[in-house]
């Protein structure tokens, strides 16, 4: 039994930014799918199914929000799923939709993220009290700088690693239209000296809140075979999720990871990430989570990962560029979040990228993670379509 | 297309307050149910998908304690749907047709009891222009029902009130047969019609209990599903279809997607003689069966449907696992088995289910 290849022949988002008040949900999720189909050349009437993801509805406080974006999203008559996998929700949206064309169930599908957080409070919406658990109530970064102190304990990376990725993540978004923070007076002591937030974490080295929505056309290989550009194949994809926590649980690289990326390079036929994979965009919300996810995705071995970012090798001139687009560092509507990861390695490969193009790339990774380190999805993606 | 079945079913006994649960200790007991039933453990099944609200929950990424209860441990391929669990199975049963798994787990629970679900569901409206009012679920199914009782083709669907409390009696009188079921047992038709209004047309037997539950079931694929299962409940065909949000713009006395999402799944293709519908609401499954032409020859909702056990997220589950039951019993050959969300039937799923011939 074969599965039908999957091809991403269109890809559009919004300007990223800290607050859209001139769109509703509606209009912010509007502009970023019609911009997708624009670049597919489709129409709404081409569309079979609609697949749609975000994080938790507190944060805009709107239940099942997909039932009211069913007319925005054209999706009157056709099928509609809502995913919702935490932090990690944007890529694996865009695998249940990939899942639909590779079953042949669906021919083209619109896969979409978003989140508007300035309709509510995140911090609050991850905050809410709950009897008998244990309160995160300082948000994400109050949940990750001990993970991100393990990681420095252990591999004995200096203190200054995280602000070089934030430095670089920070001047790559240049480069990207789109991105939410284009800071072009910062400098690296700009960074380091950047307020405490939740030590070693740093004002500057954490992602922003974004107003924003993410895109994509799937579809079969007959629907590739009519894209007007070169689209970007699928070669492998795959989620994994763990516990949130128990004895066993490894926070600074969390097997599930190491599992997913393991899963996804033996779809992809990959032996060698490091000098395989030419491109990465990879969930980095803070700093330090490069060089942990360098090592939990295999580009380097256990303890070195904060070796290649000290290098350059990360860099976008790098021999492995990772976030050439900016990143979450730059960009962080959550929920689209992991979408645009996805949708910024097919960029890549499609050779559409834009100003931050890396030159040449020909097979690239899309990451995202969620919850506390536990749900993992990824995607590799190539500009020749998968042998079989 | 690839052969998949849902080859086991488990729920919950469905109660009004489950308070001294958390979700997770309510759910637990039926994971393991379906599971024993089919002698695998969750580190042996394949792909792990639920479906659940953090509305109902009241807190942020509230499925992520479910996850823990399973023991993802080594990690499993898993995802989640924030919809009723119908379509968690929607998407496990795709999974399973690109043959990357041949076992699916598919669970989803709802807790209404710690809010008031009315108001709670409320939230599920257009934020800027209806939800500020705050319509209540059961006033825009009373909309609903109004709509079809004043319709002018009402004499053709014998859409009238006495109609709609037949509806309530037959099925609260089938739930009697369901232990699982939260409100057994009913009056006569005529001694309903005694009772006060809720909300004008709909009386209190016409709507929902509000309750907590949790759902399971197993699907698995080819001859792992005929080692698993005496009797497989194979999925012919399934579909699930949306209509506009705006209540404005639909005619609430038909749906549409019901229709459509039964016609992509085979339905009209062979006679069922069981469905398994999801009509929290007595005028709602006078709308559902003209849709999808159910004569008299069809056994409706032999569980009690929604009305003697209505848990938000895991009612449109229920149904494909109750059908499916059947099937697995012998009960049935072919059944159909539908699910609902949002307001007044808004999005709707069709599954056609069959047994081999024994």
């Amino acid at each position: 039994m074969t599965k039908e290849p999957v091809a991403v022949v269109g890809i559009g988002q919004t300007k990223h930014t800290a607050a859209r008040r001139d769109v509703s949900i509606a209009g912010l999720v509007r502009e970023a799918a019609v911009r997708a189909l624009d670049d597919a050349e489709l129409t709404w009437a081409d569309i079979d199914a609609v697949v749609i993801g975000k994080a938790p509805d507190f944060f805009e406080g709107v239940m099942m929000p997909e039932l009211y974006l069913a007319d925005a999203l054209g999706a009157v008559g056709k099928p509609m799923l809502r995913v919702h996998t935490a932090g990690s929700v944007g890529g694996s949206t865009a695998l249940v939709a990939s899942g639909l064309v590779a079953s042949r169930v669906h021919r083209t599908v619109l896969t979409l993220a978003f989140e508007k957080q300035s309709e509510s409070n995140a911090m609050w919406g991850l905050s809410l009290p709950i009897p008998f658990q244990q309160p995160l109530l300082a948000g994400a970064g109050g949940f990750f700088a001990p993970h991100v102190r393990a990681y420095m304990r252990r591999t004995g990376a200096p203190d200054g690693i995280g602000a070089l990725v934030a430095y670089k993540d920070r001047r790559n978004a240049l480069r990207n239209p789109y991105a939410h923070l284009h800071e072009h007076d910062l400098t690296l002591e700009k960074v380091r000296s950047s307020p405490m937030l939740w030590d070693p974490i740093r004002y500057s080295e954490t992602c922003p809140s974004s107003d924003g929505a993410c895109a994509m056309v799937l579809t079969d290989r007959a629907g590739a075979d009519r894209a007007p550009y070169p689209p970007a194949w699928m070669h492998g994809g795959a989620m994994r999720s763990e516990p949130t926590l128990f004895a066993g649980k490894d926070c600074v690289s969390p097997r599930a990871g190491r599992d997913c990326a393991a899963d996804v390079y033996r779809q992809a036929g990959i032996t060698d990430p490091r000098r395989e994979i030419d491109a990465v965009e990879m969930y980095v919300p803070f700093s330090w989570y490069e060089p942990m996810w360098l090592e939990n995705l295999g580009f380097a071995d256990e303890g070195e990962g904060w070796k290649l970012t000290e290098s350059g090798v990360t860099g976008i001139d790098g021999e492995l560029p990772v976030n050439p687009s900016g990143g979450v560092l730059s960009t962080n509507p959550i929920g689209a979040s992991g979408m645009l990861r996805f949708a910024e390695a097919a960029l890549q490969v499609r050779g559409r990228a834009g100003e931050h193009q890396i030159d040449g790339a020909r097979k690239a990774l899309g990451h995202a993670y969620g919850g506390g380190s536990q749900f993992f999805s990824m995607w590799v993606v190539a500009d020749t379509p998968p042998a079989n | 297309m690839r052969e998949v079945a849902i080859v086991a079913f488990g729920q919950s006994h469905h109660r009004r307050d489950s308070a001294e649960v958390s979700e997770v200790e309510m759910l637990m007991p039926v994971l393991h149910q379906v599971l024993d039933a089919v002698g695998l453990r969750a580190g042996e099944i394949d792909f792990t998908c639920s479906g659940s609200s953090d509305y109902l929950a009241g807190r942020a990424f509230s499925f992520t304690m479910a996850l823990d209860g399973v023991g993802a441990w080594p990690p499993i391929s898993e995802s989640h749907v924030e919809m009723d669990g119908a379509w968690a199975l929607y998407e496990a049963w795709t999974r399973l047709l690109t043959g990357e798994a041949d076992t699916a787990l598919v669970y989803s629970y709802g807790k209404s009891s710690p809010g008031d679900l009315r108001e709670v569901l409320t939230r599920q409206l257009d934020p800027y222009y209806v939800a500020p009012l705050w319509p209540d679920s059961v006033s825009l199914a009373a909309l609903q029902a109004q709509a079809l009782l004043d319709a002018e083709d009402a004499e053709d669907t014998g859409a009238d009130e006495r109609a709609l409390a037949a509806v309530a009696a037959r099925s609260r009188t089938a739930a009697e047969d369901n232990p699982h079921a939260q409100v057994t047992g009913s009056p006569p038709p005529e001694t309903l019609l005694d009772d006060p209004y809720l909300v004008r047309p709909l009386r209190r037997h016409d709507c929902p209990p509000v309750g907590d539950g949790a759902a399971a079931v197993v699907l698995a694929a080819g001859d792992t599903a005929r080692r698993l299962c005496r009797r497989p409940a194979w999925i012919r065909g399934m579909d699930h279809r949306t209509e506009a949000h705006s209540l404005g713009v639909r005619d609430l006395t038909r749906s549409p997607s019901t229709r459509l999402a039964a016609e992509r799944a085979g339905a009209f293709e062979a006679p069922a003689d069981l469905a398994e519908l999801h009509a929290p609401f007595t005028s709602q499954e006078l709308i559902l069966r003209r849709e999808l032409g159910l004569g008299e020859g069809v056994r409706v909702n032999p569980s009690g449907g929604a009305l003697a056990a209505n848990p938000m997220m895991a009612a449109g589950l229920i149904r494909l696992g109750e059908a499916a039951a059947a099937i697995h019993r012998g009960a049935a050959d072919r059944a159909l088995a539908h699910a609902t969300s949002g307001p007044c039937l808004q999005q709707n799923l069709v599954a056609v289910l069959e047994g081999d011939v024994l």
